[in-house]
């Protein structure tokens, strides 16, 4: 889960990160009350999960409240690269003197975690890591050892920074390692760090992402989730506990197991190559049981999407037999009577998959067709879908 | 020969009580798997009986290696109680583990992963995955065994049901070893060791590898292939319509220094000379055709 600004500045606070008074408005008048609170200038920043806000002119200085009200109204449902702009922080304004670089995350690659620190912060730090990768400090940190001050203080003389500030600088990043493990997120980026003109160290906007498994130690979590941002179907198959994200195609999708269904979605678009360009209109997977009630409640969320023009179910039994979906199928369509409207190409295949092609058979269910290959069922899905 | 796992693999079920451990302990001993006891902590000194074997529980890996002579363990124990196990049997050094587990928090496999690197016994396989199987050998997870039987083709890949896919689609030649590696940030093995236990089995004669988007872990064993492998490899990569994650901030993108997309994974296979098929059948027809030469 990708926090807001205002969150990642939440969490920096409650640890005992330096950061600038702030207050989170959603209207013009909440903007003016939050920068007369704060007092004296302010940015207006507007709170959006994508990069490149300040370029569009998401992030403003005020001079006071009635000028915060005026630059959040101008803000507030701003379009920035297809994300609507619905909240604004109410900063404190800083006179800043250098732009600093810190992050933590999780590196795949390598398998552990990485620190990253340069005293060339700022928007080019992708350049600056890019073309003088020397001003970029890299290090990786061991999650048994951890780190202490020493080793944040190697890194931070590593990054460039000078003995003004490296004391400031280590005692920060150690905190930082320190709310990464506690938090259970996969990155803390600080971006900028600033050195203000009084010498004061100040984290001035954040990225934090949190692993979404850890939250059953996390019920903190539940708070962040951004409820709004959600797509009604896929809030609905969320509540119905789906792993279901909606694309923009017309052939409905239905299968188990993440990888297969993924590849699901690629068959289908490489079939409806040949049908006028048809495509998938949404992932959505049903896990090992398939019973009926999954199998309903997966079927109703996709008949709910008005551009899907047929069903692709796609089950290669593995745990799951052939039989236990093909019933699940049947019921499912009895379950939802009428609302059931399109075609829905089934090809299965795997554990008892003569007894479920037979159910299916005996069923002689006017909407279902079965096609015995995956390849095959895709290129019917994408033809029934462009008719 | 096969890789990881043959028919003297004595395994051992962490999480033997619990209802997923006891379902799938009692289909990997019906696909011939020589399943010898099982750990849960706190039940030690009770017996299960699954199939007509009955398999003592221990309340340590430690425990259950010096009673049983186990040398490898499956894990089927919740997320939050993965790490400890995972390190139980570390501990214990058994040379295999196998993490079925979906959901354990990363923080939580890259401790036990950094801890499995310093301790330096073991081979993690996992977490989130399906495990391996050597057909007609031994089977270690939730693989379905009856898909197809042994041959002469390695298979390795991220993804559960593709990899039961591409088993079933190439069921006529069958398999030295298949194995899912889980599609997890931190895995215990990744593409690479695999490719390389392949290359070095004399019994394998080509190499299915299955990837997805994310990460770079494919285009890394581009690179490998080019430089050690020399049997046949071809590739599928599944994700080419999948939506553009919301990627935040700059780190992500310094790191991996490519986008983790499908289309950069495929471009880094075939520079490496593998055959990239576009849909699973397609795959499997490739290797087909290489085989016949």
């Amino acid at each position: 889960m990708d926090l807001f600004e205002y969150q990642a500045r939440d969490l920096f606070e409650a640890n005992s990160i330096p950061v600038l008074k702030a207050k989170v408005a959603t209207t013009p008048a909440q903007a003016r009350d939050a920068a007369q609170e704060i007092g004296g200038k302010v940015v207006v920043k507007a709170q959006v999960k994508i990069g490149g806000r300040g370029k569009a002119g998401g992030v403003k200085l005020a001079e006071d409240g009635d000028d915060a009200y005026v630059k959040a109204e101008a803000i507030l449902g701003m379009d920035i690269k297809g994300h609507i702009v619905k909240k604004v922080m109410i900063a404190a304004a800083a006179p800043i003197e250098s732009e600093y670089y810190l992050a933590i995350l999780l590196d795949r690659s390598n398998r552990s975690f990485l620190v990253m620190a340069s005293v060339a912060g700022g928007m080019d730090i992708e350049e600056v890591a890019h073309k003088t990768p020397e001003k970029l400090a890299k290090v990786h940190i061991d999650p048994n050892e951890g780190m202490g001050q020493e080793k944040a203080l190697e890194i931070i003389r590593k990054g460039g920074f000078g003995s003004d500030v490296e004391k400031q600088v280590a005692d920060i990043l150690v905190t930082l390692w320190k709310t990464f493990q506690s938090s259970d997120a996969t990155l803390i980026e600080i971006n900028p760090l600033v050195k203000t003109v009084d010498g004061r160290v100040i984290a001035l906007d954040g990225k934090v992402t949190l692993d979404d498994n850890a939250t059953f130690r996390h019920p903190e979590f539940e708070a962040l989730i951004d409820h709004e941002a959600a797509d009604p179907l896929e809030a609905l198959a969320k509540e119905r506990d789906l792993n279901y994200v909606k694309l923009q195609g017309e052939v409905g999708v239905i299968g188990n197991g993440a990888g297969l269904v993924m590849s699901t979605l690629d068959v289908v678009a490489y079939a409806g190559e040949k049908f006028g360009g048809v495509k998938p209109a949404n992932f959505l997977d049903i896990g090992g049981g398939a019973s009926a009630q999954v199998m309903a409640d997966g079927l109703s969320i996709i008949l709910g999407d008005k551009d899907v023009k047929s069903v692709f179910v796609n089950v290669f039994g593995g745990i799951t037999s052939c039989d236990a979906v093909a019933n699940g199928i049947i019921q499912a369509l009895e379950i939802l009577g009428d609302r059931a409207s399109k075609p829905i190409v089934v090809r299965l295949d795997g554990n008892n998959v003569i007894e479920g092609r037979a159910i299916l058979n005996k069923a002689n269910h006017p909407l279902i067709q079965q096609v015995d290959s995956m390849d095959g069922a895709a290129a019917r899905a994408a033809e029934l879908a462009a008719k | 020969m096969a890789i990881f796992l043959t028919e003297k693999t004595k395994v051992i079920v962490q999480g033997i009580t619990g209802s997923e451990g006891s379902k799938h302990t009692r289909r990997m001993i019906l696909s011939g798997t020589n399943i010898v006891g099982g750990v849960t902590p706190g039940k030690g000194g009770q017996v299960v009986e699954i199939e007509g074997k009955s398999l003592p529980v221990f309340n340590s890996v430690t425990e259950a290696v010096a009673a049983t002579g186990a040398d490898a363990s499956v894990i089927f124990v919740p997320p939050k109680f993965a790490k400890s196990a995972v390190i139980d049997a570390i501990d214990a050094h058994l040379p295999l583990i196998v993490v079925i587990t979906e959901g354990i928090p990363v923080h939580d496999t890259a401790s036990f992963y950094a801890h499995s690197l310093k301790v330096g016994k073991s081979r993690i396989i996992g977490p989130n995955c399906p495990g391996l199987i050597s057909p007609g050998k031994s089977n270690i997870g939730i693989t379905p065994a009856d898909i197809t039987g042994p041959g002469s083709i390695g298979l390795v890949s991220k993804s559960g049901t593709l990899t039961y896919q591409m088993m079933y689609e190439l069921r006529d030649i069958g398999f030295t070893t298949a194995v899912g590696i889980g599609g997890d940030p931190i895995v215990g093995t990744t593409h690479i060791d695999c490719l390389r236990a392949f290359q070095d089995d004399p019994e394998t004669k080509a190499i299915v590898m299955i990837g997805e988007i994310g990460g770079d872990a494919e285009e890394r064993a581009a690179a490998f292939i080019k430089e050690y492998v020399t049997k046949p490899v071809v590739g599928y990569v599944a994700g080419f319509t999948a939506p553009e994650g919301k990627t935040m901030g700059h780190a992500g993108a310094i790191v991996s220094g490519s986008s983790g997309t499908a289309e950069a994974k495929k471009v880094a296979l075939e520079a490496a000379g593998v055959k990239v098929g576009k849909t699973p059948s397609q795959t499997a027809e490739l290797l087909r055709a290489i085989l016949k030469g």
